[in-house]
């Protein structure tokens, strides 16, 4: 479903993705683990056509996103590692945005908005204002709009970030169901490797670009000698910490933040 | 329903929700109007050119779309900050799409933001010289709205973060709406004045309110119909590819 070649991007002077390959089944839920700016959501902007590639080849579901970037769209979901969805709408206004853009017709639109907001909890509150739901919440309603156009591949970039175990749990047993049920090819990423263990069939370790390890969760805690991906993840990756570099994005969010507060 | 419509729908939702900051808006037109017009009113009819809020009328009209559009437009720096545009960008939407959605809508918005001034302007005494013409005036607000939409909108792809935001502001808005016309008669200016209000594109929309409200005219009303749509359609071109090299 995924096949990634010699991948490698480039920002100035740093080399962000560099020659990295992997391949992902149809049907599979494959991790991508790494230290933060490791390339994780580098990869993901290339792989959801968000970013051109500077080198190597990339296939989703046979498609190069470069050159059939229509086409590709079509076939994934997304939830990205920050919230996009609009505060000011409704619960079921943010569903029918998406909807339309992804040319789903007025009924199936209609019948699939209440079947995913009733599978993750937030039919009652569809009238509501998504600016008044917890960080929860927003979660389950991006995944359940991610999977409103009933994609191929689902991307799912630290989904559970900042989310309470309840939570974390109860997202991850629906991700689980859905990729059973509709055999959608779940690709995710997470800074919790208990998470990994329990969900990935297969996952990818990246770190300052390159992939340092692949195989299933026993395989690498076999070929490092360890009890948990956990440490497994630390055998491979050291243990230093790592800086990320603040995007534009981040310095916007850090604005409004100063903002509110002065207010 | 296509992306169009659903975009454009979506900045009615949004607007409409914003009660608070409707009536907020109302609030410097008004401080306009009210000190303005009734401030040098009396110096205005002494020199001969009759009522000044007559005159500043169409100009704080011009004013309250501008800004409106304009800053509806750069509005796409906080959907890049709130991670909406995200959304649009991975969609199977062309971008020129999601551009026109876009600017229809907020245009729409200052529209009917610029119409709300038009009930202020009456309640302080403004009154409309010829009733037939009224239509064309709105006309020219939409022309203004989708011109400034699309200048935003170009504006906001190209900016990353707030930095930018306050060299716009005065740098660019400021200066659109100040030398336009808006607040005193184009004629007898300084030559090199006369040339920068005639490159301002604002001046045209001013110009052409003033047609259609008060029968007064600058540049010919057709003149300003022209200019206004062309640097529209020009803006609109320049805004959706900008937009179509976004980044996030």
């Amino acid at each position: 479903m995924i096949h990634v070649n010699e991948l490698v991007k480039r920002f100035g002077a740093v080399t962000a993705v560099d020659h990295i390959s992997f391949d992902v089944a149809e049907g599979e839920m494959f991790a991508f683990l790494g230290p933060n700016g490791a390339g994780k959501t580098t990869t993901i902007k290339m792989l959801t056509t968000l970013l051109q590639p500077d080198g190597g080849t990339l296939q989703v579901d046979g498609l190069d996103p470069a050159r059939h970037a229509h086409d590709v769209r079509k076939r994934f979901g997304i939830v990205f590692q920050d919230p996009s969805l609009d505060g000011e709408l409704t619960a079921q206004e943010n569903m029918e945005l998406h909807g339309v853009f992804y040319h789903v017709p007025r009924k199936t639109r209609l019948d699939r908005t209440e079947e995913l907001l009733r599978l993750f909890g937030l039919w009652e509150k569809r009238n509501q204002q998504v600016k008044f739901f917890s960080g929860g919440m927003k979660r389950r309603l991006e995944i359940a709009r991610a999977l409103l156009h009933t994609p191929k591949i689902l991307f799912l970039d630290e989904p559970t970030l900042g989310l309470d175990p309840q939570t974390r749990n109860q997202m991850w047993t629906q991700v689980k169901n859905l990729n059973q049920s509709e055999r959608v090819t779940v690709f995710l990423t997470t800074h919790y490797m208990d998470e990994a263990d329990r969900m990935a069939q297969r996952l990818a370790i990246i770190d300052h670009g390159k992939i340092v390890a692949q195989g299933t969760p026993q395989e690498l805690k076999q070929k490092t000698s360890t009890t948990s991906l956990e440490d497994a993840f630390l055998a491979l990756t050291g243990s230093k910490i790592r800086d990320e570099a603040a995007g534009s994005a981040d310095q916007m969010r850090q604005f409004a933040r100063m903002w509110s507060t002065r207010r | 329903m296509n992306a169009v419509y659903i975009l454009w729908l979506r900045e009615m939702r949004r607007y409409l929700r914003s009660r608070a900051q409707i009536v907020a808006s109302l609030g410097q037109p008004a401080l306009y109007l009210v000190a303005l017009g009734f401030g040098l009113g009396p110096v205005f009819k002494k020199a001969g050119e009759g009522s000044y809020l007559q005159f500043v009328a169409p100009g704080v009209i011009a004013m309250t779309v501008l800004f409106s559009s304009i800053f509806s437009g750069i509005g796409l720096l906080w959907d890049r900050q709130f991670g909406f545009l995200k959304e649009t960008l991975v969609a199977p939407v062309p971008r020129i799409q999601i551009m026109i959605g876009r600017t229809l809508g907020t245009a729409t918005v200052a529209v009917i933001q610029g119409l709300l001034v038009v009930i202020v302007c009456f309640v302080a005494g403004f009154r409309v010289a010829n009733l037939a013409r009224a239509p064309l005036a709105l006309l020219f607000m939409g022309l203004i709205a989708c011109l400034f939409s699309a200048l935003g909108t170009a504006i906001g792809s190209v900016l990353e973060n707030m930095q930018g935001f306050q060299l716009v502001m005065n740098f660019l808005v400021m200066p659109i709406f100040f030398l336009s016309g808006a607040l005193y008669p184009l004629h007898n200016l300084p030559k090199m004045f006369a040339l920068v209000t005639q490159i301002d594109p604002l001046s045209y929309g001013v110009d052409g309110l003033r047609t259609m409200l008060i029968g007064a005219s600058h540049f010919g009303g057709a003149l300003d119909a022209l200019v206004l749509a062309g640097i529209a359609v020009m803006l609109l071109a320049v805004g959706s590819y900008l937009f179509s090299r976004i980044q996030v």
